[in-house]
């Protein structure tokens, strides 16, 4: 459930990138205090353990197919809330990265939905409440899979609330929180039952390299930070809201403003999105260029690429010359490319 | 003052699991001496390395570089006399570039980034790895690996070297280099190593252990070519010595 | 994910090292500029498409002028679709309102939106591909801690990041053996445990003796590093024209003036 950049508006991912680098600057501070200089090198290692981890498949018995594991909770398992927040973080980014899963703008999105939910949700307050410090045993079993449920649809939950809040897919929001919630429900149990059956092995195995069993007084120490987490949460989603209400005279609720003529629409809730959809789908025409064009020539008297005089065509030639530029664009656009190669190649490749 | 000189006197350690690794190991090694420590797997070679630097707290007895007895205070100092290299270059080679990795240690060190800069360069212009200055370890041959490893300890500028199994995973011309590198440093220098082929062309003395003690100490040559010692304690006796009569 | 895309990976960094103007750009001001990018794209109405074609002149820029292969990218992006492509599949579903009709064919509002955000998909990830492949992940690290990114977080970024491939190949050993044995189906449940539950302790070890490692070379729970990046004028000039052309573009539809100057010339 990577969001990728394509379904993220700049304002949802703005306001989850701060969101995020908050909690990484949080959880960095805490790491850093906590003394313990071998969990550098334990994060990162950990953190590689997680991807070569999620390229082996188990079969999922009856049903033909197989899953693997996410990672969000045994990190918290192994490391905690804080030090493992930061591995899911980096985790994200180099998935990003290298593998384009998730985007860049969406990367805030991601490590909240992935990273905040199993590490301050799920894993102190669900898991540790459940499994009281136990290791293999039902009650563990029990915890990892109820934490691991609840934290992948609290992630799965968000990931709907930021795409309808993005406003670029149509899915309603009901039709889309229907869709997720159910497949995560699967993800989430898969999931939890992997978590415990890789703890239970290291608890047998080699109970040393698991923590010891929480005293009282560390359960109570992380409830702040996860109240701090969820204060953040709820300024984070007020944020999106308002910024949204604020940004969008540049946005799509501009556009269906001018069209229909209807400036009271301009300030939506994220919460109603659908049905402003609907209404835009029955007033919009063809993306406008002419009124761009007008607002070109009144905003700066700049030499645009064409004459303005060209620009407020009938609504039909617009179209055509949308079209018609659009992929005269992208022919420059390889064309640039080739000589750009072409040029680059030419070069001696020197030393660098 | 020199911190070359190395000696362990009755050192013993058992692991938290209950394994006693070390039980009252001692020995004395001078200036520049070179030598290499052998036996077999679980015979406590490399707990006993991890004394050297500090590592691991002494639990009974006592570890001495130059003047110092390495303790949990003077550990930093130990570990700026002592180099040493582990076993898996991949263990060793943490940082992103090589060069960086050189760097690493200097800069612990507090020393300014021009000094640095000098240090890093010729730590890897002595073993013969300049060319790989930025490149990121992981695409390294085993052999630049271990040359590179060597070099992040050498920008230390350590009075004593020592190493874990250096020859391991290495091809026959890499283990040639890594020989030829070896004989050409003047450092004190600790080798653990089942490569007995290595301890004849490097080392002038033979520590031999087996189940956490030192159960001979000598000579290169009249050691490992005494047959009956090297079979009691899972060893044989080097190729290159078959035709040295032991006494 | 297959261990072949790990040979990605390493790809990606050996062509970060090519000499070309690209690569040797600051890697802040390729950040700086790619995220200013991938920002004005999205920050289209939804139903745009022609006045975002300008704007693939950047990470084609990048790709040709870094020798990247363009297949590469390609193939990379095709494999990240799907999580797009099953979201902006409802779009003509649910949106059937007529746009346009061109000839005998209509094309409805969801049609238009679902080619704009897979041309986004396009893009974006064009571009975020683009960079880390003419930047590698070493400087990219450098740059964000540069850029005020919390050191913790990059130190175990990188450290992530080079035991990726040592992990990753304990864990193709691991898997290929299991194949062997089990004649290529799936490992059954405890099995998986036993095996992940070997690779984690594998990896918790490895974590120790890296640490070893580090506090043998003096470590005090403090990364130390020696960076020395020039902020050149090129890159200014970089920034700043990129940024530019980014406004320009995200201004002005200046794919439907190109149209509108051909379409006036014709007639």
């Amino acid at each position: 459930m990577h969001m990728a950049d394509a379904l993220v508006s700049p304002a949802v991912g703005g306001t989850l990138w701060a969101v995020a680098g908050g909690l990484i600057a949080f959880c960095g501070r805490k790491v850093r205090r906590s003394l313990r200089d071998n969990l550098v090198p334990l994060m990162g290692v950990l953190g590689a353990f997680i991807f070569a981890a999620q390229m082996i498949n188990f079969s999922i018995p009856g049903t033909g197919s197989s899953g693997h594991l996410g990672g969000g909770l045994i990190l918290s398992v192994l490391l905690g809330p804080y030090a493992a927040f930061l591995v899911i973080a980096s985790v994200l980014t180099v998935q990003a990265l290298f593998f384009a899963d998730g985007g860049l703008l969406a990367l805030g999105c991601n490590i909240f939905n992935l990273g905040f939910f199993p590490a301050f949700i799920a894993y102190p307050l669900l898991y540790r409440t459940i499994a009281k410090g136990q290791y293999g045993t039902p009650r563990a079993w029990v915890a990892a899979t109820v934490a691991a449920v609840v934290g992948l649809q609290l992630g799965a939950f968000s990931v709907v609330l930021e795409t309808t809040a993005s406003g670029i897919s149509e899915l309603p929001f009901a039709t889309f929180v229907l869709m997720m919630l159910p497949i995560h429900l699967a993800i989430g149990v898969v999931e939890g039952l992997a978590t415990a059956a890789v703890v239970s092995f290291v608890a047998q195995a080699r109970p040393e390299a698991l923590p010891a069993a929480p005293a009282p007084a560390g359960a109570a120490a992380t409830l702040r930070p996860v109240l701090i987490g969820l204060a953040i949460a709820a300024v984070a989603v007020g944020g999106v809201a308002s910024w949204f209400a604020a940004t969008h005279p540049d946005g799509l609720e501009w556009a269906m403003a001018k069209v229909s003529g209807k400036e009271e629409l301009a300030a939506p809730a994220a919460g109603i999105h659908q049905s402003l959809a609907s209404l835009q789908a029955k007033t919009a025409l063809l993306p406008d260029y002419g009124f761009k064009g007008a607002e070109a020539e009144s905003a700066a008297a700049a030499p645009a690429a064409a004459e303005p005089k060209a620009w407020p065509a009938v609504s039909a030639g617009k179209s055509v010359a949308g079209i018609v530029g659009g992929v005269m664009t992208l022919a420059l656009a390889c064309l640039a490319g080739l000589a750009l190669k072409a040029h680059s190649q030419r070069r001696p490749s020197g030393n660098n | 003052m020199s911190h070359h000189l190395v000696e362990v006197r009755d050192l013993s350690f058992a692991y938290p699991d209950g394994t006693e690794a070390l039980k009252g190991v001692s020995f004395r090694i001078g200036h520049g001496g070179s030598v290499a420590l052998i036996g077999g797997n679980g015979a406590g070679k490399s707990t006993l390395l991890l004394h050297l630097n500090g590592y691991l707290a002494t639990m009974r007895g006592e570890v001495r570089i130059g003047e110092t007895i390495v303790t949990r205070e003077t550990a930093a100092l130990a570990r700026r006399a002592v180099g040493v290299v582990f076993q898996d270059p991949d263990d060793q080679l943490f940082m992103p570039t090589v060069a960086e990795d050189v760097a690493f240690g200097p800069l612990n060190a507090g020393l300014p980034p021009a000094q640095v800069e000098t240090l890093v360069a010729a730590a890897l212009e002595r073993v013969g790895m300049t060319h790989l200055r930025e490149r990121p370890p992981y695409r390294l041959s085993a052999g630049e690996k271990r040359a590179v490893a060597i070099a992040t300890v050498l920008a230390m500028s350590p009075d004593i070297l020592v190493m874990d199994e250096p020859s391991s995973n290495l091809d026959p011309r890499a283990r040639r280099r890594l020989i030829g590198l070896l004989q050409s440093f003047e450092h004190t220098k600790i080798i653990a190593t089942h490569d007995l082929e290595l301890v004849v062309e490097v080392c002038r003395e033979v520590l031999v252990m087996d189940a956490g003690q030192i159960v001979a100490q000598g000579p290169t040559v009249e050691l490992l070519s005494d047959e009956k010692l090297m079979l009691a304690h899972g060893l044989e006796r080097p190729h290159s010595l078959r035709h040295v009569q032991p006494h | 994910m297959k261990f072949a895309d790990w040979t990605g990976i390493g790809r990606m960094d050996e062509m970060a090292r090519l000499a070309s103007p690209v690569q040797r750009l600051d890697a802040r001001g390729k950040a700086v500029v790619t995220l200013a990018f991938i920002v004005a794209v999205m920050s289209f109405p939804r139903h745009e498409v022609s006045a975002l074609t300008p704007f693939l002149l950047y990470p084609i820029a990048l790709i040709s002028l870094g020798r990247i292969p363009l297949w590469f990218i390609v193939k990379k992006t095709i494999v990240a679709a799907p999580f797009a492509l099953a979201i902006a599949i409802f779009n003509p579903i649910i949106d059937r309102a007529p746009l346009a009709s061109v000839g005998p064919l209509v094309v409805t509002g969801g049609w238009v939106s679902f080619a704009s955000i897979m041309f986004r998909f396009v893009l974006t990830v064009g571009a975020a591909l683009a960079l880390v492949a003419c930047t590698g992940m070493n400087r990219l690290g450098a740059a964000m801690e540069q850029l005020g990114i919390p050191r913790a977080f990059v130190v175990q970024l990188l450290f992530l990041y080079r035991y990726l491939f040592v992990i990753s190949d304990h864990a193709g050993k691991m898997t290929r053996s299991a194949e062997l044995r089990s004649g290529g189906r799936p490992l059954g449940f405890r099995l998986y445990g036993s095996m992940i539950g070997h690779l984690l302790l594998r990896s918790m070890a490895r974590a120790e003796r890296v640490h070893r490692a580090m506090v043998a070379r003096g470590f005090d729970g403090r990364i130390r590093v020696l960076r020395q990046t020039r902020f050149q004028w090129r890159d200014a000039l970089f920034i700043c024209g990129c940024l530019a052309l980014f406004a320009a573009a995200r201004v002005w539809n200046l794919a439907a003036g190109l149209g509108q100057l051909l379409a006036g010339g014709a007639s």
